[in-house]
């Protein structure tokens, strides 16, 4: 039961990062490559920490006294993509917008001429 | 076989796949979003292998990685935007 659970969240978080690999190649300019390269890794990096909590939770319920580190630790390296990732990405696109790189195909940009 | 190690093995393709965007990148943001990614892939790879080995000091690496890689992160995009740091 438990290793089902597991499995379930390693599937998701590898689906989801094998797939923002995949966009990362395939999208034409900056921003998309933003949205898979960024967002997909938080989802399925997440889901991933999440695997390695459960099954630390679990193990240290059956009597292994030092697997509750293993969740915890984990959990914290959650809490630190959690934060940091997005905080990145939006710098990043910032970063870009501000250096004079233009959206692939783009009809409207609504942020011309406010830079500051 | 560990599930996890799968689950690494997979993740190092795809952390495979992110480099050839990092030395394809016709602009310097590709690259740096390619950066970011791989960094947020390696945090992933080490806590997948800290859970594989029953190690937990991999995930104390893990920890210290994303916060510097963080730190990297906005400084070379204050860098790129022009701005002094």
């Amino acid at each position: 039961m438990i290793w089902e659970i597991i499995y379930i969240c390693l599937g998701i978080g590898v689906a989801f990062n094998v797939l923002a690999s995949i966009g990362l190649l395939r999208f034409p300019d900056v921003y998309t490559r933003l949205h898979a390269g960024t967002k997909c890794t938080t989802f399925g990096s997440i889901f991933i920490c999440m695997a390695v909590v459960i099954y630390g939770l679990w193990r240290w319920h059956d009597g292994e006294k030092q697997m509750i580190a293993l969740a915890i630790h984990s959990f914290f390296a959650l809490i630190a993509i959690l934060l940091t990732n997005p905080t990145g990405a939006h710098a990043i696109a910032r970063a870009a917008h501000r250096s004079g790189i233009k959206p692939a195909k783009a009809i409207v940009d609504d942020l011309e001429g406010k830079n500051d | 076989m560990n599930p996890f190690m799968i689950t690494l093995v997979l993740v190092l393709i795809s952390i495979a796949i992110a480099i050839i965007r990092v030395l394809l990148g016709p602009t310097v943001p590709d690259r740096v979003v390619g950066m970011d990614t791989i960094n947020t892939l390696v945090i992933a790879g080490m806590v997948l292998f800290g859970a594989a080995t029953k190690d937990i000091i991999y995930i104390d690496v893990a920890i210290v990685y994303a916060l510097l890689s963080y730190v990297t992160t906005l400084f070379i995009a204050k860098y790129l935007e022009g701005g002094k740091i």
